[in-house]
């Protein structure tokens, strides 16, 4: 739309402004911009107090606004481009085009049109026709806008209905009637206007299906990715797809960005019932020191220190790739984070996941653990030699892994010895509970000396498990 | 009176005109901000990095505006007696004092201790009335008569807690007091909270706040702005001055210069007698734009092709 338009017809009425209102912020919403319902209300005041007339000034207003980060004031302004590049730049071209008499001097085709219209008699001419030959460009957006919304045009989620309701909204164009006025025409001999219009009318169907392209593009994005993600979250991560690792990856990240946010401030504990005196003493100088306002000692709760073993054989190793790259995202939230990758024999990958990317860390850390038959126990013993010295009462250890030690030695004695040092020990299973045990499982061999037992193969598990560890972090 | 306020304010020009009048040259999205602020009430939350100008904006807007401006510097540890009010606990205890053989007097003919502890209750209201109040920023700012400009800096510095407390009084713009009842705005105060980012502030503040976002500045504006704050700066050195700014900003940095580095690089090569930028001069004058060791060394390789396309560009510009 160029600047010199003006940015809503004056015959708009509020009722309309607010429905554009709200369907921009579906759109916003739809592309991942957090809005909640006191933001929309303000949204409504800030467009009212600066009008509509000046564009820039609207969306500065409504970026304010609503988008609260400068990533969403980018996404938000992207929003609000393509939301008000209506249909008449482009398109509107090719219909003067074919709105016109290819070879006729121009006086001769404002004759011919006001002939055609005669012919017809009152209102045979149907509007639309007459719009289409008048090349009323404004009129034609406008009757679309209103069919769209009429044929609820906004409502639709997927590509497939994209001519349907195209149809409907030519249909609600007044279609039928200006294809009647076609056949008469022809029939009547007058077939040069027969043409032009018919020449216009597909013209006019190519903008309807670009039209509910491009809503499709504004309104369903965010439905589709909803439940994309809702399904990503449930998954089961060992089979799957391959094309879904990409999306996965970007849920990752959003998730730990999350957990980042409400985690990542200092956070303190009120240890009940123990007096700060000296802080105590302070605050209360103005009253001679009379303790009117108690100080009660606080804790600060600290960022945990983890250390996280990953087997990375088989199918476990598609969800130690997520439990590394989620714990990875997470790198300003922990304190200490260690990563070890095991199969038949354990190595640090600490340094690997730090400097690579995830995806060339996790080919390099097979690389270096080799696809060897699963040894826990030595696995177990190769830890005990490189950290067991630096496990505290502050660290908490991950072992991800389906506890099948293809019968080699458990060696629960070693995990023993981490369970002893360690503050928290956590037991990521794969599999379902009802498999620990079977075959050649030794799940609960070292279950006495795990704090908490879990299955996890999907994000959304993944997720908890992740969450409850930092909330809970000690001292 | 918050039409007045409104009235002197009729649009987005204005505030832009008035700010320039201060010295204060704005983009169009932050006088669309504060013209929000002052219509809808609402706090503004200033985000961008050190030294793009966010406190001389309120600086500023209280200039124009003809309003007080109260200034709160946040920390970790600052609590509400801090930042609302306390009681002036020694003048109440010195008030005791000297009152001590009037309360007696008023006491003595009591018929007994209830009729005592009535009286003794009525003194109680004296002493916690507003005589003894020592208000803090906050409280000053919603008693305000005229309005202010409250300046909430560094809002990222404070701890949670006092985020949640000011939640209150930016929504309502009103505070309670446990011994004198609500205490409600004479007129709602234009807020500025300003953040550097070192956390992310919790979203139920950045819900109630207009979320400014203030970047670097282009080419131009930060002309504008050097030229306002050194009127007597060549136009061709700032244009070049500018220009090699602007490209430094374009490096890998641990520390972009900023605006305010700007200003301070002008005067010192104005200091410096330099004409024009030249690579001798620029070395030598690296220091005020850069304040890490390891930013000078990096940026120092290339202050050379720099200065060339930083002379270039404005030598373009000045043909235009």
């Amino acid at each position: 739309m160029s600047a010199s338009q003006p940015f809503a017809k004056r015959g708009e009425t509020q009722a309309q402004t607010a429905d554009m209102i709200l369907r921009l912020l579906r759109v916003a919403r739809g592309a991942g911009v957090r809005i909640s319902v006191s933001e929309s209300i303000d949204a409504f005041h800030s467009a009212n107090a600066v009008g509509f007339n000046d564009r820039q000034a609207l969306k500065d207003a409504l970026t304010l606004t609503i988008a609260k980060t400068v990533e969403d004031k980018q996404i938000f302004e992207q929003c609000f481009e393509t939301y008000f590049k209506r249909e008449n730049t482009a398109l509107g071209g090719k219909m003067a085009e074919a709105g016109r008499a290819p070879d006729r001097p121009q006086g001769a085709q404002g004759e011919g049109e006001a002939q055609g219209m005669d012919g017809e008699g009152q209102g045979a001419a149907s509007s639309l026709g007459q719009m289409l030959l008048d090349n009323d460009l404004a009129g034609l957006a406008a009757a679309m806008e209103r069919a769209a919304e009429a044929a609820g045009a906004t409502n639709i989620t997927l590509f497939t209905q994209t001519n349907l309701y195209a149809r409907r909204i030519l249909d609600r164009m007044g279609l039928p009637e200006l294809e009647r006025e076609i056949t008469r025409l022809r029939a009547e001999g007058n077939a040069e206007l027969a043409d032009r219009l018919a020449r216009a009318r597909a013209v006019l169907g190519e903008q309807a299906r670009a039209y509910m392209e491009r809503q499709l593009t504004l309104f369903a994005a965010g439905t589709t990715r909803e439940i994309r993600e809702g399904a990503l979250r449930q998954v089961n991560l060992s089979q799957l797809d391959r094309r879904d690792i990409e999306r996965m990856r970007q849920l990752i990240r959003e998730m730990a960005k999350k957990l980042a946010e409400r985690y990542s401030r200092k956070r303190y504990r009120d240890r009940k019932g123990v007096l700060d005196t000296r802080r105590t003493i302070r605050r209360n100088m103005a009253f001679d020191a009379i303790p009117f306002r108690t100080v009660w000692k606080r804790e600060r709760i600290d960022k945990p220190r983890v250390m996280a073993l990953c087997d990375v054989s088989g199918s476990v190793a598609s969800v130690a790739r997520f439990l590394l790259m989620f714990l990875y995202s997470l790198n300003d939230v922990l304190a200490d984070l260690r990563g070890f990758a095991f199969s038949s024999h354990l190595v640090e990958v600490s340094s690997i996941l730090s400097r690579e990317n995830s995806d060339d860390a996790v080919t390099k850390i097979l690389e270096a653990v080799g696809f060897g038959s699963t040894n826990y126990g030595k696995s177990l013993e190769d830890f005990s030699g490189l950290a067991l010295n630096k496990i505290n009462r502050q660290t908490t250890v991950i072992i991800l892994g389906d506890a099948r030690g293809n019968r080699n030695e458990a060696r629960t004695e070693l995990m023993a010895g981490i369970f002893s040092r360690a503050g928290r020990v956590i037991w990521l299973n794969p599999e379902p509970q009802p498999l620990w045990g079977t075959g050649d499982s030794d799940m609960y061999r070292y279950a006495p000396f795990c704090h908490q037992m879990v299955t996890c193969n999907t994000i959304a598990q993944l997720e908890r498990i992740v969450e409850e560890l930092l909330a809970t972090a000690r001292r | 009176m918050s039409i007045s306020l409104e009235q002197k304010i009729p649009n987005i020009e204005a505030i832009e005109d008035g700010l320039a009048s201060q010295g204060y040259i704005s983009s169009r999205q932050i006088a669309t901000a504060l013209f929000l602020s002052v219509r809808l009430g609402k706090p503004i939350l200033v985000e961008g990095p050190a030294g793009v100008g966010k406190t001389e904006l309120a600086k500023a807007t209280a200039g124009f505006l003809d309003l007080p401006l109260i200034r709160m510097q946040c920390y970790e540890g600052l609590d509400e007696s801090k930042a609302l009010y306390e009681w002036k606990y020694g003048k109440q205890l010195l008030y005791t004092q000297i009152l001590k053989d009037k309360l007696g007097e008023q006491l003595r003919d009591a018929a007994n201790l209830d009729e005592a502890l009535a009286r003794l209750d009525k003194v109680d209201d004296i002493f916690f009335s507003e005589r003894f109040l020592e208000p803090r920023p906050l409280l000053r700012a919603l008693k305000e008569p005229l309005g202010c400009v409250l300046l909430v800096d560094e809002v990222d510095k404070a701890d949670e807690e006092f985020e949640s407390f000011l939640l209150e009084i930016l929504s309502d713009y009103q505070v309670s007091i446990p011994e004198l009842g609500t205490q409600v705005a004479t007129v709602i105060p234009i807020v500025l909270l300003t953040s550097n980012n070192t956390r992310d502030l919790g979203d139920a503040m950045k819900r109630r706040c207009l979320h400014l976002h203030i970047g670097y500045p282009d080419a131009r504006r930060e002309e504008r702005i050097v030229a306002t704050r050194i009127p007597h700066v060549q136009a061709s050195l700032l244009r070049q001055l500018v220009h090699f700014v602007q490209s430094l900003r374009t490096q890998d940095l641990r520390k972009l210069p900023s605006v305010s580095e700007t200003i301070d690089w002008a005067r010192a090569l104005i200091l410096m007698n330099a004409g024009q930028l030249d690579s001798e001069v620029v070395h030598n004058t690296l220091n005020v734009l850069l304040k890490f060791e390891g930013d000078m060394t990096s940026a120092g390789k290339l202050v050379g092709e720099m200065t060339h396309q930083a002379l270039r560009e404005a030598q373009g510009m000045a043909a235009k």
